[in-house]
C-alpha cells in the first residue's frame, strides 16, 4: 500500500513536470521555431535573408528600437530613484498606499498607458518620441522603484552606521557605499526595463505613428499590413537575437543580485530636512504618475466643449470602426481572459510546484515567454498554426492560448514563492499531530496558499485583459478584444473615433484596477507580519 | 507508554548519520539525548517521530514495531526547535489542531486546548494572533500543542535553543515540573549539558551518530566513559597517557593555603567560582570553590586531590569507532 501510494506521488510528480513543458513545447518552442524556419528555409533549402539583414530600412529599425530602449532606461532609472529612496528608507503615512499606487502603471494594459498620452500630450507631440520615451518612464517606473527599493529596503542600516564611526563623511558613504551596493540591484533593474522597453509594442504602435517603427511594431507591419511573411521572419530572428542576449544578461545581473534581500531594513521617520525632501519627491512622484490617467479620463468625458457621457453610451452602437458594437469588445475580453486565466492556472499550477521542488530548468524555461515578446508569440502563432496538425487560426481558442502564455511567467512567480515558504516543518508538525496526508494538504497548505492563488488568478486575469501585442495577430475582426477595439479606434480620424477609444480605455482601466486591487489586498492580507 | 530505539541506523545521501543507535526509555521517563551539534541527535529524534525512516534497525512503542507506521499514526508529540506554529492559525487553533484531525468534538476540542494552554501557563490566550507571539509565547504554544492530542510520548527538539537568559531558565524550570506532573514519557534533545541534567531523568551522549554513554546525571559525572564525554560534560583536568586517562573531578580539587601552586584565573559564575591553579611542576588543574572568600590570581596555593575524585577512564579515538 505505501509502495503504491509512492509510486502515485510520482506519477504526480513527473505530471506536475510533463504538462507545463508539453504546453511550452507546443504553444512556446513551435511558434518561435516556425519564425526560425520561416526565416531560414525557403522551399526545403537554407536560405539566410542577408538581403533583409542588411537592408538599410531593417538598419533603421534596429538602431531606433536600441536607441529608443536605452534612452527609456536612462530615464526610467533617474525617475525612479528618488521614489525607490524615499520609499526604501523612510517610514511616513500611507507608505504602503503609496507602494500600491506605484504599481498601478505597470498593470495598465500598453494600449492603455499609450492613449493616456494621446490625451495628455498636445497634439503636435502627442505622436513623437517624446511622447514614446515619456509612456515608457511611465510604464517601467514601478520596476526600478520596486527592485532597487526592495534592495535598498533590505540593506542592513549598520553597515552606514559603521561607516560614519569609521570617519566616512554623508558624502563619502554615499559613494563609497550607498552606490556599490545598490549597484547590483540598479543593473537588474536597468536590463528589465531596457527588456520591456526592447520589446515595448503597443505603445510604439499607437504613438509612433508611421513614421518611427522598432523591430516589433515593423513585423507587425510586415505580417499583417503588408503580408510579406520572410520580411518579417527575418526581423523575428533579429529579435529573437537581440532578445535572448538581453535575458541572458539580465539573468546574469539577477544572479549577482543574490541574497542581499532577507533582512528587513530599519526604515525610520524622516527628521528635519529629510521630510521635505521626502515629502517633495513623494507627492512630486505621484502627481506626475497620476496625470495620464486622469487627462484619459478627462479626455473620455469631453464632448465637444463640453462634457458628457456621450462616448460612453456611443459603445452600444455600432460603429464602422469594428464589426460589432464596441460593448461585444468588452464581452470578448471578459471571456477570452476568463479562459487564459483558467489555462494559465492550469498549466502554471504545476510548473509552480515542479519549480517549487526543485527544478531549476523549468523555471527558466516558464521566464522565457516574457523574454520573447507578445508580439512575437502572436506572430508565431500565426505562422505556427496555420494548417494542421494543428489549425487554430479560425478558431476563437488561438487567443485564449496565446494570452495564457503570456500569463504564464506571472503566475508562476507569484506561486513558487509561497509555496516555498510552505515550510516542511509546517507539514510534518501537522502528520506528528496526528493529521493524514490529505489533512495536511487541505488543513495546512491549501490555506496556506490560497490568497497566493487569488493572486496569480488576479494576475493572470488583469495581464490577459491587458494583452495586445500577440492578440492583435490573432483575433478575428468580428471578435475585438478591448485593446484591439481601442487601438482600431485610434487609427481612425474624428473626434468619435477618439472619444470611443477614450471610453474604452477607461472602461479597461477599471476593470483591471478593480482586479489588482482584489489581489495586492489578498497579497498584503496574506504576507506574514 | 515506553519507547526503544533498537540499533537505529540512518545512511541520507551516502553519509552514515545515526549507526546502531540504541535507547530504551521507560514509561513516565525522562531522558535527554545530548551531544554536539552533528552528532545525529536531531535525526534520532525524527526517527522516533516518523518522520525519518531509518535504513536499520526499528522502533518499539510499547513492545510494538512502529518502525513503518507513518508519522500522524504513532501518537508521538514532538515540539521543534523555532516553534514551527502554522501562521495562519490562531494560538487556539494551533493548539486544537491535533484534536480537530482526529475529529473530537467541538467541545471536547475546546476543553483540550483550554487544559494545554493552561498547563503551560498561556490560559486564555486563545484568540491571540501567533505571529504575535514573543518567543517564549511561541515555544509554550508549541508545547501545549504537541499536548493537546495528550501523545504517549512527547519529543522535544532543543526547546529552549531559541531562548537566552532569564526566559530560557523559567522554561526550563516549568519543563520539569510539568514533566513531573504529567509523568510523561520525554525524549529531549539538547546541546547544552545543563540542560540535559536539568530535565532528563537519564542522558544519553550521542557522539558522530553512536550512543557514547547512557547513564543518570549522577553517574555520568563521577563516571563519565571515557576522556572524550569527560570533556564534552565541560571536565577540563583529563590527562591522557597511552590508551587510559586519569579525570580528575573538578570539586575533588582542594585548593588551600600554602606551597606549590599558584591560581592563574578565576571565573565567577554566581556562588561558585572556578579557579584554574599551575602547580609547579607545570600541570594545570581546575578547581571550583563556592563563597565570597576565595583565592585571587596569583596568590600561592597548595592543592590536595580526594582520591574519591579521581577516575580512570579509556581514551577513545575516532578510529576506534570505525573499526567498531
Amino acid at each position: 500500500m505505501d509502495r503504491h501510494r509512492r509510486a502515485l506521488s510520482a506519477a504526480g510528480r513527473a505530471a506536475a513536470v510533463v504538462l507545463p513543458v508539453a504546453f511550452l513545447a507546443v504553444f512556446f518552442a513551435w511558434p518561435l521555431g516556425a519564425i526560425l524556419a520561416r526565416s531560414l528555409v525557403v522551399d526545403g533549402r537554407p536560405d539566410v535573408p542577408l538581403d533583409v539583414l542588411t537592408d538599410s530600412t531593417t538598419r533603421d529599425v534596429a538602431w531606433f528600437t536600441l536607441w529608443q530602449a536605452t534612452v527609456s532606461t536612462v530615464l526610467t532609472l533617474l525617475a525612479g530613484l528618488p521614489l525607490a529612496w524615499a520609499l526604501a528608507r523612510f517610514r511616513f503615512p500611507g507608505r504602503s498606499v503609496i507602494e500600491a499606487l506605484v504599481l498601478v502603471p505597470f498593470v495598465l494594459p500598453t494600449v492603455v498607458v499609450a492613449t493616456a498620452f494621446v490625451a495628455l500630450l498636445p497634439d503636435d507631440i502627442e505622436r513623437s518620441v517624446w511622447a514614446i520615451l515619456l509612456a515608457h518612464v511611465f510604464f517601467n517606473v514601478a520596476v526600478v522603484v520596486r527592485v532597487v527599493g526592495a534592495f535598498w529596503a533590505g540593506l542592513d542600516q549598520r553597515l552606514w552606521d559603521a561607516a560614519a564611526t569609521l570617519g566616512a563623511s554623508p558624502a563619502e558613504r554615499q559613494l563609497r557605499l550607498t552606490a556599490p551596493l545598490l549597484a547590483p540591484a540598479l543593473a537588474s533593474a536597468a536590463s528589465i526595463v531596457f527588456l520591456f522597453c526592447f520589446t515595448s509594442f503597443g505603445v510604439i504602435l499607437i504613438l509612433g505613428g508611421p513614421r518611427y517603427a522598432t523591430l516589433e511594431t515593423e513585423i507587425y507591419n510586415q505580417a499583417a499590413r503588408l503580408f510579406d511573411l520572410r520580411t518579417a521572419a527575418a526581423l523575428g530572428l533579429l529579435q529573437l537575437a537581440a532578445v535572448a542576449a538581453a535575458v541572458l544578461v539580465s539573468g546574469r545581473l539577477e544572479r549577482r543580485l543574490g541574497g542581499g534581500r532577507r533582512r528587513s531594513g530599519a526604515a525610520r521617520r524622516p527628521a528635519g530636512g529629510e521630510r521635505v525632501a521626502v515629502a517633495v519627491v513623494v507627492v512630486g512622484s505621484l502627481g506626475l504618475l497620476a496625470l495620464p490617467p486622469l487627462a484619459l479620463v478627462l479626455r473620455s468625458l469631453q464632448v465637444g466643449t463640453g462634457y458628457g457621457l456621450d462616448h460612453f453610451t456611443a459603445l452600444a452602437h455600432e460603429t464602422p470602426a469594428l464589426f460589432v458594437a464596441p460593448w461585444h469588445a468588452i464581452l470578448n475580453s471578459l471571456l477570452f481572459s476568463t479562459a487564459a486565466t483558467a489555462i494559465a492556472l492550469a498549466v502554471g499550477i504545476p510548473a509552480a510546484v515542479a519549480v517549487a521542488s526543485g527544478r531549476r530548468g523549468l523555471d527558466v524555461a516558464l521566464m522565457l515567454p516574457l523574454g520573447a515578446s507578445a508580439a512575437m508569440l502572436g506572430f508565431g502563432f500565426l505562422l505556427a498554426f496555420d494548417d494542421p496538425p494543428l489549425d487554430l487560426r479560425s478558431s476563437p481558442a488561438i487567443v485564449p492560448l496565446a494570452q495564457a502564455l503570456v500569463a504564464l511567467p506571472f503566475v508562476v512567480r507569484s506561486l513558487v514563492p509561497a509555496l516555498r515558504a510552505v515550510d516542511a516543518r509546517m507539514r510534518e508538525a501537522a502528520a506528528v499531530l496526528g493529521a493524514t496526508p490529505a489533512q495536511v494538504r487541505r488543513e495546512i497548505e491549501l490555506p496556506l496558499l490560497a490568497r497566493p492563488l487569488a493572486v496569480a488568478a488576479g494576475l493572470a486575469f488583469a495581464v490577459s485583459l491587458g494583452e495586445f501585442g500577440a492578440t492583435v495577430f490573432l483575433v478575428r475582426a468580428d471578435w475585438p478584444t478591448v485593446p484591439v477595439a481601442i487601438f482600431r479606434f485610434l487609427g481612425r480620424p474624428g473626434e468619435g473615433n477618439v472619444g470611443a477609444a477614450m471610453a474604452l480605455c477607461v472602461v479597461l482601466m477599471a476593470l483591471v484596477a478593480a482586479v489588482a486591487l482584489v489581489s495586492e489586498r489578498a497579497l498584503v492580507r496574506g504576507r506574514p507580519r | 507508554m515506553r519507547l526503544a530505539l533498537e540499533a537505529i541506523g540512518v545512511v541520507i545521501d551516502g553519509s552514515s548519520i545515526l549507526d546502531h543507535v540504541s535507547v530504551d526509555v521507560g514509561a513516565g521517563e525522562r531522558l535527554a539525548l545530548l551531544g554536539p551539534s552533528g552528532s545525529g541527535k536531531s535525526t534520532a529524534l525524527r526517527v522516533a517521530a516518523g518522520l525519518q525512516r531509518p535504513t536499520a534497525g526499528r522502533v518499539l512503542l510499547d513492545g510494538a514495531d512502529v518502525t513503518r507506521v507513518p508519522p500522524h499514526r504513532r501518537g508521538i508529540g514532538l515540539v521543534f526547535q523555532d516553534a514551527a506554529l502554522f501562521p495562519h492559525r490562531d494560538v487556539a487553533g494551533n493548539v486544537g489542531f491535533g484534536p480537530r484531525v482526529a475529529h473530537l468534538p467541538q467541545a471536547e476540542r475546546d476543553a483540550r486546548v483550554a487544559e494545554a494552554l493552561d498547563l503551560v501557563g498561556l490560559a486564555g490566550t486563545e484568540r491571540r494572533d501567533v505571529t504575535t507571539l514573543s518567543g517564549g509565547e511561541a515555544q509554550r504554544v508549541a508545547l501545549a500543542r504537541a499536548l493537546a492530542p495528550r501523545p504517549g510520548v512527547l519529543l522535544l527538539d532543543e526547546p529552549l535553543g531559541a531562548l537566552d537568559g532569564p526566559l530560557r531558565q523559567r522554561l526550563q524550570d516549568d519543563l520539569r515540573e510539568l514533566f513531573e506532573r504529567l509523568a510523561l514519557t520525554v525524549v529531549h534533545v539538547t546541546h547544552d549539558v545543563g540542560e540535559a541534567f536539568a530535565l532528563g531523568d537519564r542522558v544519553a551522549v550521542l557522539r558522530d551518530g553512536r550512543v557514547a554513554q547512557v547513564a543518570t546525571p549522577e553517574e555520568l559525572w563521577a563516571r563519565p566513559a571515557d576522556d572524550w564525554v569527560a570533556r564534552f560534560l565541560g571536565m577540563a583536568n583529563v590527562f591522557a597517557d597511552g590508551d587510559r586517562a586519569r579525570v580528575i573531578r573538578p570539586e575533588a580539587v582542594r585548593v588551600v593555603g600554602g606551597e606549590g601552586a599558584v591560581v592563574v584565573a578565576a571565573d565567577r559564575d554566581a556562588a561558585v567560582v572556578r579557579l584554574r591553579v599551575r602547580e609547579d611542576g607545570g600541570r594545570e588543574l581546575e578547581a571550583v570553590v563556592v563563597g565570597v572568600d576565595v583565592p585571587r590570581v596569583g596568590e600561592r596555593v597548595a592543592i590536595d586531590v580526594d582520591p574519591g575524585g579521581v577516575v580512570d577512564v579509556r581514551v577513545w579515538r575516532p578510529e576506534m569507532q570505525r573499526r567498531g
